[in-house]
């Protein structure tokens, strides 16, 4: 009987081609909930190892790309910034950008970069990229303390719109983990892609409204292309949270659309990608 | 559903891969822009597409066999028999292309030790991470911490990174993580072949455990007495295709009879020789005896002869055809080239194709007791490498009537110099 009890509770694993275009299998995610924490926490812990500054760098970061931008959009070139000071207009939408940008440089090498567990190990390969997003979200966060310290002391006051900082940040999460699972995908068979990488990330901060205000893009159907891309949304709807204005209309409505889109293509392409990882990669 | 009592059910399973992938592979964009282009134009000019089954190469076809619950089956094949694709899909990390098959419970395998291991993690926190990426859960982790800490003898060093770690240290922590996985299937490729000794020893004491408390080990090994040893059964794995399945006394002597493997002697069938050494072809390499016969066992005393076959299927210049000899835990003992001479190098600038045998002999009282491990290369030095085999043959060589044997004592080291001693007394006390 004792045996029997075993037998019932030993999971059995089925081996067969696989078929079609599966989507992810979230029970099995939730299965291996822990290895995605050791696998974030990993990348958290390694990124800033033997560096002097250690963590401060995900301070540094932020102040650095402002203090540069305040210099060439702010002061040299004076772009205009929606009347806010220029370094806080900057950094409101640095940090969702640099959330951004960190997750898809680190997951669109991450398969390639754990090659040897994809070859010797089973687990759902999503894993990879979600952790190294995840790992993204840590920056994030403690940037966030610093962009409340800058408004403080620019005297910024802060509303109960703030709390929509929760789900844009949610959002930027997604269109990065869309965008990464496109490119981790990729890059196991096309090194192209890590190449291209910087170049894209590139194109795609002056495509988001970080140095220069939305109102500059003409509104109308113009404006509703250029919102196509995620992050116009994200940045968009993270300044309006933050200093007031006027609120995210059909701009975040395209943006979320879009980033529904690029996700649930990017998952159907990495399930039917996966199955080759460990041959090719 | 498959019956209560088995462990593993595999019914037809086969994975083909594109040998196109080898050869010409599309790694970059432009590569694939190029043959997509290639391919459009030639049917635009109405000619079909001639992809058909040469492309691919089958590594398993038709596989089939099951395993009991608390068995131990050992697996017996050539490199390139599909030994090691076998292994990946059993623990999932490869589909196979067709079949089926159903597998009762967690694979656990010894092949990952390290696996995930980062070096800049401390031994506690590489513990956490190669745990949860062999798929313990955090609770099971703690629980046996202690455990796996002392079985790998690095207390001390815990948390230190281990990158700081001696390669011993580093191994001896790796094996603890993955023999405290306990999985109810175990699968073991090769450990015999590498670490010293004490950690085969401690390999082997944990199958032996694993087998005992009535979970299943799959067992691959070039090592005969162990599979002998350590499993019931046996199958017999060639290009793919399982030939035998048998008691594993049985299943060892049909494999070395049927010329599946001769001992002191290695063949390279075509399909093991990888496309891109053209024009090199390795065709055998063997060990002989004293008395010129091929032999798995030398003694150290006498001299050992190695031969390596080969076939140019051109013209070659500045070709040099050699060999590594390492002991089989992997440390070097020497590397030698067939124009190492100054007059062989000059007679053998340029060879025309054709076929050839490079022989050469270790003088006697070279070696030490032991496993010794052959490593082809054929190269043109700093133009190209044509061929590697790390692992082309293995021997053993028996240290009987050497110098010091009267003492009963194992010697360290590789070699087994005769030094000459000299003896002067400087006067008397």
């Amino acid at each position: 009987m004792a045996e029997a009890n075993l037998n019932a509770a030993a999971q059995v694993v089925t081996l067969k081609p696989a078929k079609g275009w599966l989507g992810i299998d979230l029970k099995e995610l939730w299965h291996y909930r822990e290895l995605i924490y050791f696998l974030t926490w990993r990348d958290i812990k390694v990124r800033y190892k033997q560096a002097v500054l250690g963590i401060a760098w995900s301070v540094l970061q932020p102040v650095l790309t402002t203090a540069i931008m305040t210099v060439v959009f702010g002061i040299l070139l004076k772009v205009e910034s929606d009347g806010l000071p220029y370094p806080v207009f900057a950094l409101s939408a640095l940090l969702p950008w640099h959330l951004f940008q960190l997750s898809l440089q680190k997951s669109s090498i991450s398969l390639v970069g754990n090659a040897n567990l994809l070859t010797k190990v089973y687990f759902p390969r999503v894993i990879i990229p979600l952790s190294s997003v995840l790992a993204a979200l840590v920056d994030f966060a403690i940037s966030l303390v610093l962009l409340f310290i800058t408004m403080a002391i620019y005297k910024i006051p802060l509303t109960w719109n703030v709390l929509w900082v929760i789900p844009l940040t949610l959002l930027s999460v997604l269109a990065a983990m869309a965008v990464g699972l496109w490119l981790s995908a990729l890059n196991v068979q096309y090194r192209d892609v890590q190449q291209m990488v910087p170049f894209l990330i590139q194109i795609w901060m002056y495509a988001t409204p970080i140095v220069y205000p939305i109102t500059t893009i003409p509104e109308g159907t113009f404006r509703y292309i250029y919102s196509l891309n995620p992050m116009v949304g994200v940045v968009q709807g993270f300044r309006w949270s933050l200093f007031g204005g006027s609120p995210p209309d059909v701009t975040l409505l395209i943006s979320s659309l879009a980033v529904l889109l690029l996700l649930v293509s990017g998952l159907f392409f990495f399930r039917r990608m996966e199955k080759t990882f460990a041959d090719v990669v | 559903m498959m019956d209560s009592d088995l462990s593993i059910l595999v019914r037809g399973i086969g994975k083909r891969y594109k040998i196109g992938a080898a050869q010409q592979r599309t790694d970059t964009l432009r590569d694939l822009i190029t043959a997509q282009a290639a391919r459009i134009s030639s049917t635009l000019r109405g000619k079909r597409n001639q992809s058909n089954d040469t492309d691919h190469i089958w590594a398993l076809r038709d596989v089939n066999f099951e395993v009991k619950r608390g068995q131990a089956l050992g697996i017996i094949g050539r490199n390139g028999a599909g030994k090691s694709t076998l292994l990946k899909v059993l623990s999932r990390v490869t589909d196979p292309t067709e079949g089926y098959g159903e597998l009762r419970g967690r694979v656990g395998s010894l092949l990952e030790v390290g696996t995930g291991f980062h070096p800049e993690l401390t031994g506690r926190e590489n513990i956490f991470l190669n745990g949860a990426i062999l798929g313990m859960h955090k609770k099971e982790i703690e629980a046996r911490f202690d455990e796996i800490v002392a079985f790998s003898e690095v207390e001390k060093f815990i948390d230190t990174p281990v990158k700081r770690y001696s390669s011993g240290m580093y191994l001896r922590l790796a094996f603890a993580v993955a023999a405290h996985l306990e999985p109810e299937i175990l699968v073991v490729d090769e450990v015999l072949a590498v670490g010293d000794a004490d950690f085969q020893r401690k390999c082997l004491g944990k199958m032996g455990d694993v087998a005992d408390s009535g979970r299943t080990v799959l067992f691959v090994s070039h090592n005969m007495s162990a599979i002998q040893r350590l499993t019931q059964d046996s199958i017999v794995l060639d290009k793919g295709k399982v030939l035998l399945r048998a008691p594993s006394a049985e299943a060892v002597d049909f494999y070395l009879n049927r010329g599946l493997s001769k001992l002191g002697e290695r063949f390279w069938e075509e399909d093991e020789v990888p496309v891109s050494s053209a024009p090199f072809r390795p065709l055998a390499i063997r060990i002989l005896d004293k008395a010129g016969q091929v032999s798995d066992s030398v003694r150290s005393v006498e001299p050992i002869r190695i031969e390596i076959d080969y076939e140019l299927t051109e013209d070659v210049t500045g070709l040099r055809v050699g060999y590594y000899l390492f002991t089989t835990r992997g440390e070097p003992v020497f590397t030698s080239f067939d124009i190492d001479s100054e007059e062989l190098f000059k007679e053998y600038t340029a060879r025309p194709k054709g076929v050839y045998t490079s022989r050469c002999t270790i003088p006697p009282d070279t070696l030490n007791e032991g496993r010794f491990l052959l490593g082809v290369n054929a190269s043109s030095y700093g133009i190209r490498r044509y061929f590697q085999d790390d692992q082309a043959l293995s021997f053993s060589v028996d240290a009987s009537g050497a110098p010091g044997t009267h003492w009963p004592e194992p010697r360290p080291g590789p070699v087994r110099p005769v030094l000459g001693w000299e003896i002067e007394q400087r006067g008397s006390a």
